[in-house]
C-alpha cells in the first residue's frame, strides 16, 4: 500500500472579508446564510491570518466579499499583502470605489483588481444586480483602474439572461482596457441554486456560447486573455473542483472559519476549524474538514479505477451532495455516474422553466415590532 | 504567434511580478489570478527582464552563462518571449 502523500502547501487564499454588499445578484457564491457585520473579524485577526498564509506557502490572495470595499480597513488588509510578500486582487463590484480611495489601494501595494459585470449593458447589469446606475459606476470605475494603470480583469457570470451577450462582454472588456476576461457559467450552488429555475440555459444555448468564447479568444490572442469556467450540468465529465479538495487553495469566511471551498459549508457534518482558534497551518493540514476529501482514498470505486481521477478529482463534492444525498459519491455531472441521466433531465426542465429573480439579500431578522 | 525581434526591448507589466517561492522551493511569475512555476532555465531569463536591456542583449547576456550556440539560446529565448506575450505577462514597449 503506497503512504499517504504529505498535502502540498496552498497556493492561493479567498478572504471573503464580509457578506455585505450594494449588489443583489442571484447567482451569488456566498451562502444563502450570511454572516453578520458583527460577526466580522477585526483588522489585526486579518492582519495576522495574510502573514501566517504567505508563511504557509501562499502566494495570491483574492480579497473578496460580499464587496470587499464595504471594510473601511480594506488598505491596511491590501498593506498587509504586501509586507508579506502576497500578490493581492481585489473582486469588487466597483460600484462604491471612488479615485481617491482607489490611488490610496494602489498605494498600499493592490497588484490587480478584477471588476465584475453582471451585463454588457445598463439594462442587463441593472437588472441583475438589482441597482439602479450599476452599469454606468462600473465602467467609471473600469476607467479609472486603468488610468492609474492597474492590471484589470472583467468577470462576468453568465447564465440565462445574459448569454446572448458573449460578443458584447468581449467589446467592453476591450474598451475598458482590461487585460483579461473571465467569462464564468453560473455554478449552481447557495444562491444559484435557489434561482436554478431562471439562470439555467439550454444546451444549445451553452454550445452557442462556448462556440463564441472560443471564436474571440482565438481572434483577440495576445491583445485579451480569455478565461472561461466551463458549464456544468451540461458537461460529460466533472470540473476539477478546486483542483482537488484541499490541494491548492483555501477560503477564509468574513467570521474567520476557513472552508476547502467557498461552498462547502453545506456539507452538514463537516467540522470545520476557525481562525480565532487555531493557526492556518494547523487547519490546513490537520482539520477534519480539510481532510475529509483530499487526495484520492475517499473515493468511489468507480473514480478510484478511473484514468481520469487525477484529472477531475472526483469532481465536486457540494454538488455530489445536493444531487445524490451524499457528499462522498462520484459528482454526477459525471457520464460515469448513476445519477448523470437524471442530472442532464433536471437541466433540460430547469432550461424550459419561466421563473423570476430571487435576489440575493440577508434575511429579515425576527423582531417584535 | 507574436515574432519577438532582437531589438525589441521587453519587461514585465504591473500587476506581474518574478519572485522566489520557499515553500514550495523556486522561483514563480505571479500574474492576475494565474501563478507560473519557473524552472532554473526560465527562472535565469525572465530575471534578465529589466525593461532596458533589449532582447538582443539579454541573448547576448546569457551567452556568457550557458554554454550553447548564440543560435539556439536566440532561438528559445524569443519563443519563451512570444509565449510569455500572448499570455500578457510580458510586454514589447
Amino acid at each position: 500500500m503506497a503512504s499517504p502523500e504529505v498535502p502540498q502547501p496552498p497556493m492561493g487564499m479567498l478572504a471573503e472579508l464580509t457578506h455585505r454588499c450594494p449588489l443583489q445578484c442571484p447567482y451569488c457564491s456566498n451562502p444563502v446564510a450570511l454572516e453578520r457585520r458583527r460577526q466580522e473579524l477585526d483588522t489585526a485577526t486579518w492582519q495576522r491570518v495574510f502573514a501566517d498564509a504567505a508563511e504557509l506557502g501562499v502566494l495570491q490572495v483574492h480579497l473578496s466579499g460580499g464587496e470587499p470595499a464595504l471594510r473601511p480597513d480594506l488598505p491596511e488588509l491590501v498593506q498587509a499583502c504586501a509586507d508579506a510578500g502576497l500578490y493581492s486582487n481585489l473582486i469588487t463590484a466597483g460600484v462604491n470605489i471612488n479615485r481617491a480611495r482607489l490611488e490610496t489601494l494602489a498605494d498600499a501595494g493592490l497588484d490587480h483588481v478584477q471588476l465584475s459585470v453582471q451585463g454588457a449593458t445598463p439594462e442587463v447589469t441593472d437588472h441583475i444586480a438589482n441597482m439602479a446606475g450599476a452599469h454606468a459606476r462600473k465602467r467609471a470605475f473600469a476607467a479609472e483602474v486603468t488610468d492609474i494603470g492597474l492590471p484589470l480583469t472583467l468577470n462576468a457570470v453568465i447564465h440565462r439572461a445574459n448569454l446572448h451577450q458573449i460578443d458584447d462582454f468581449v467589446e467592453l472588456a476591450l474598451e475598458l482596457g482590461a487585460r483579461r476576461l473571465e467569462i464564468a457559467h453560473a455554478q449552481y450552488y447557495g444562491w444559484a441554486l435557489v434561482n436554478r429555475a431562471a439562470l439555467m440555459p439550454s444546451r444549445e444555448q451553452v454550445m452557442a456560447a462556448v462556440e463564441r468564447v472560443e471564436a474571440a479568444r482565438e481572434r483577440l490572442q495576445g491583445r485579451l486573455v480569455i478565461d472561461a469556467v466551463v458549464p456544468d450540468y451540461h458537461a460529460r465529465f466533472p470540473k476539477p473542483c478546486m483542483n482537488g479538495w484541499g490541494r491548492q487553495s483555501l477560503n477564509v469566511t468574513p467570521s474567520g472559519k476557513v472552508l476547502p471551498c467557498h461552498a462547502a459549508e453545506t456539507i452538514p457534518h463537516l467540522e470545520f476549524w476557525n481562525v480565532a482558534d487555531h493557526g492556518l497551518r494547523e487547519i490546513w493540514y490537520d482539520s477534519p474538514a480539510f481532510n475529509a476529501y483530499r487526495g484520492t482514498d475517499w473515493m468511489p470505486e468507480t473514480c478510484q479505477s478511473c484514468e481520469r481521477k487525477e484529472i477531475d478529482w472526483g469532481g465536486c463534492r457540494c454538488q455530489a451532495l445536493m444531487l445524490t444525498g451524499d457528499a462522498a459519491q462520484m459528482d454526477p455531472v459525471c457520464e460515469k455516474s448513476p445519477y448523470h441521466d437524471e442530472v442532464q433531465t433536471l437541466a433540460v426542465l430547469d432550461a424550459a422553466g419561466d421563473a423570476d429573480f430571487t435576489y440575493r439579500r440577508f434575511a429579515r431578522t425576527t423582531q417584535g415590532a | 504567434m507574436t515574432a519577438i525581434q532582437e531589438s525589441d526591448i521587453v519587461r514585465l507589466p504591473r500587476g506581474v511580478r518574478l519572485r522566489e517561492d520557499k515553500q514550495r522551493g523556486g522561483w514563480v511569475l505571479l500574474a492576475p489570478e494565474r501563478v507560473f512555476q519557473l524552472d532554473g532555465i526560465a527562472q535565469t531569463v525572465v530575471s534578465e527582464v529589466d525593461g532596458e536591456r533589449s532582447v538582443g542583449t539579454i541573448i547576448d547576456r546569457l551567452c556568457d552563462t550557458y554554454q550553447a550556440p548564440r543560435e539556439r539560446i536566440a532561438e528559445d529565448v524569443t519563443s519563451m518571449f512570444a509565449g510569455l506575450v500572448e499570455k500578457r505577462v510580458l510586454e514589447v514597449m
